[in-house]
């Protein structure tokens, strides 16, 4: 099955962050909350626009994971897990 | 080189405080986000894929050893240790925190650089030839002009709602390092039958979703009308450029439709209520500004150096850099050295803090203190003595900035894609990598000769593939990344928009259907003709067979 | 809308007038140009202000033979990034030598107001929310221009020559 988690950029510092079930935001996927029916994915959408509202978050949007709670756009896997590789030292990439 | 004065360090400071003062109402929430997004971007601030992204202007490619250092600090101490040069001769750092960005204005605000329009529908950061003031086809200097154009342009207070961005780029010398006919306005200083030094003036080129080439609305402008040249230009756009349509926007789409004679129409009519005007450019105002740009305390030197000649015969590497990445210059005895930031399996046009602080370092060293940016993604110390190249090799050869292979197929421009964007649909980076790695034989890169790659991420062409000899443009099929070819196209006084090929290939194919490509060159070439030339003559049937019947 | 006139908030004695209203007996109207072009002999021999609001896609040569007569003229910001206004502004002030009140509606917000200071407005039609002080700070934020407009600021190059 598929589902769906919340996700946008921090406002303080631009990091993506996903929407935990306690209603916090964390900076890993692995911390979102996956909502599997479209109703309850409006409810925690509307949520996460209040985040924003609020000058916490900014620009949130649902996106679409898979059973293993993995983004499955290419872009979303890009912003959940880094640049695809280690361009750098100090650059965070961990695709699985 | 143009040092800021009081006047200008005044106004680059009451920029930073204005932008603090922003940033705080955002971070307090008296800013909403689509109320503060056009500030910030007019500040070069992006929200990019995994932070702020920011973007600082190096006016027309021009940096002395400290900006370059506090380019550094910057890296280093806001952002992750690096930074990436881009076809517009700026500066990104991908890793920006909302909350430190004032801070790093106001480090970068004490050495004279800044971020201001690099972003928003503004005149954007003027472009030149990275090698202005050394080249020895130059007719003249362009970056006194250059600078008088990002005084003007700085904060226009009627030019900083266009309908769409505008670029503006400048060359001085016949052969066009500058991509001019590629711009928005582009401007190419010339001598007249008199003997006088005045502007042609192209408008309406550009690549992005509609490449299209400048066309002349002016063929001679004298030198002292350039200001109201412009303002006329810009006030012709800013009235009647469409803003129903974001990718209808630019002055090429007004060009194009109205055609080039009307808008010269429209522009002179415009010109002919401003050219004696206040922008009229008093000898002094320019004078003062070619005085920044004097040459440099030149010693007198042999045009043949013992120490290159020994060299180039004892070690053949340093022969091979000598070849590719040191340029000729005005002035005897002197060279323009190229750094290529493209090092085998490296991203295009990155540099690392300590990258930087060596070579600004070097800048001092072996020159007068000035390091220019290339719109190839590479650095340039334009002020080498010949007797100085061997050393200067070594020292860039332990920084990893001698890769020789300026203008070659592993000196590919690309755009951050992407691994950063969030404007992309595929990645460039990485497309970069596998490709310097395919052609990382450098003799067998010199065999095949100049050769420009150029890889953009998506539609919105940063990395000009419209005008390589080989275009990369990333795009998304059914969710997989894909890659549009096109051939032939090229940016100097012959620019070109080169030609699509056929369908996309996909990622794990782009390597594969570059290399057919280029084998198939160096099949088909004959004496001394180089990949675009060859393109020119055969056509692209011999390649389409190569990429989509051998594959 | 509060009118910001002169560094203050001010009362508008100025009454926007649609196209097919009757005209006020006395007070200060302003009119749509299409309705300035319709009546524009009685309107020019009418006593008392008259203002003309000029859409952003008119040429300003449209009501260039009637500024004598015009003590207002409104153009129009429809979203803040349309920028079309400040040339007409510029054109205004600069080339008809337009002094009347030149006025800012629609969408002003208190960043763009010196960049509207600067090409000749002088009255702003603004939201309510920002206080009086922060519009008067967004007028000091700079004390370098760079450019030569009609507002009689000194430019950069200007303090330079002045300078030596």
């Amino acid at each position: 099955m598929t589902g769906q988690i919340a996700t946008a950029n921090r406002l303080v510092d631009g990091a993506v962050v996903f929407r935990r079930a306690d209603g916090g935001w964390g900076l890993r996927v692995e911390e979102a909350v996956v909502i599997a029916d479209e109703a309850a994915a409006e409810t925690l959408l509307a949520a996460a626009k209040r985040d924003a509202a609020a000058a916490l978050v900014v620009e949130p949007y649902l996106v679409e994971v898979d059973a293993a709670g993995a983004p499955t756009s290419y872009r979303e896997r890009i912003r959940a897990y880094g640049p695809s590789r280690a361009f750098h030292a100090d650059v965070p990439t961990r695709h699985p | 080189m143009y040092q800021y004065d009081t006047i200008d360090q005044t106004f680059v400071q009451q920029r930073v405080a204005q932008f603090r003062d922003q940033v705080s109402r955002r971070l307090a929430g008296e800013l909403a986000e689509d109320e503060f997004k056009p500030l910030r971007l007019l500040n070069g601030l992006y929200l990019q894929l995994h932070a702020y992204m920011l973007r600082v202007a190096i006016p027309y490619g021009v940096l002395s050893a400290r900006q370059l250092r506090a380019l550094a600090h910057v890296a280093r101490r806001y952002d992750r240790g690096y930074g990436h040069f881009t076809t517009r001769q700026n500066i990104q750092f991908n890793w920006i925190k909302l909350a430190e960005a004032p801070d790093a204005l106001a480090d970068l605000a004490a050495v004279g650089i800044h971020g201001i329009q690099t972003s928003g529908n503004t005149i954007r950061n003027v472009t030149t030839d990275e090698l202005a003031g050394v080249a020895p086809d130059e007719i003249e200097d362009p970056r006194p002009w250059c600078e008088l154009i990002r005084q003007w342009s700085t904060l226009h207070p009627e030019f900083s709602f266009l309908p769409r961005k505008f670029k503006i780029a400048v060359t001085g010398s016949p052969h066009d390092r500058a991509a001019v006919r590629v711009h928005d306005i582009g401007l190419r200083m010339h001598r007249n039958p008199a003997g006088e030094v005045g502007f042609e003036v192209l408008v309406g080129g550009g690549l992005g979703r509609t490449p299209l080439i400048g066309k002349t609305i002016k063929p001679f402008l004298p030198k002292r009308d350039l200001l109201s040249y412009l303002e006329a230009v810009l006030r012709t756009y800013n009235l009647a450029g469409r803003r129903d349509n974001i990718y209808k926007a630019r002055i090429k789409i007004l060009v194009h439709d109205i055609g080039a004679d009307a808008m010269a129409e429209r522009v002179e009519a415009e010109w002919a209520q401003l050219r004696d005007g206040a922008l009229v450019v008093a000898d002094a105002d320019i004078a003062r500004l070619a005085a920044a740009f004097a040459p440099a305390p030149y010693a007198p030197r042999s045009p043949r150096s013992e120490a290159v000649e020994h060299a180039r015969l004892t070690d053949a590497a340093f022969g091979r850099w000598l070849k590719r990445n040191v340029f000729a210059h005005k002035v005897a005895g002197y060279a323009a050295v190229k750094l290529s930031l493209k090092p085998i399996d490296g991203p295009p046009g990155d540099a690392t803090a300590d990258q930087m602080d060596a070579v600004a370092d070097l800048a001092e060293r072996y020159g007068f203190g000035e390091i220019r940016v290339s719109h190839e993604q590479n650095l340039v110390l334009p002020d080498v003595a010949l007797d100085d190249l061997p050393a200067l090799w070594r020292a860039l050869d332990a920084l990893g900035l001698a890769t020789p292979n300026i203008g070659l197929v592993s000196d590919i421009i690309a755009c951050p894609g992407l691994d950063y964007c969030g404007l992309a649909t595929a990645r460039s980076i990485p497309v970069a990598q596998h490709l310097t790695r395919r052609f990382e034989d450098i003799a067998r890169a010199h065999d095949i000769g100049k050769l420009h790659i150029n890889i953009s991420g998506c539609i919105n062409a940063c990395g000009h593939h419209h005008v390589g000899h080989i275009g990369l443009l990333g795009v998304d099929k059914n969710g997989a990344e894909h890659y549009q070819i096109t051939l032939g196209g090229r940016a100097d006084e012959h620019a070109a928009l080169g030609k699509l090929l056929g369908p996309a290939v996909p990622y794990d194919g782009v390597v594969d259907a570059v290399e057919r490509i280029v084998e198939t060159y160096v099949r088909l070439r004959q004496d001394g003709e180089i990949f675009v030339d060859t393109v020119k003559r055969v056509g692209p049937t011999p390649f389409k067979e190569a990429v989509y019947v051998a594959a | 809308m509060s009118l910001l006139k002169d560094g203050a908030l001010a009362q508008d004695p100025w009454v926007a007038v649609a196209d097919d209203a009757p005209l006020p007996e006395d007070g200060a109207p302003i009119v749509s140009l299409a309705r300035w072009q319709r009546d524009r002999a009685a309107l020019r021999a009418r006593n008392g202000a008259l203002g003309v609001r000029l859409p952003n896609a008119a040429p300003v040569a449209a009501i260039a033979d009637d500024l004598d007569r015009l003590t207002l003229v409104a153009l129009e910001f429809p979203k803040f990034n349309d920028g079309r206004a400040f040339s007409q502004a510029r054109q205004l002030r600069e080339r008809y030598r337009y002094t009347g009140e030149l006025r800012a509606t629609g969408q002003v917000l208190r960043d763009q107001l010196l960049f509207m200071t600067r090409c000749g407005f002088d009255a702003f039609e603004v939201a309510k929310g920002d206080p009086v002080s922060a519009w008067a700070n967004a007028l000091t934020d700079f004390t370098v221009f760079y450019q030569p407009t009609g507002d009689g600021r000194p430019t950069a190059a200007a303090l330079r020559r002045a300078g030596g």
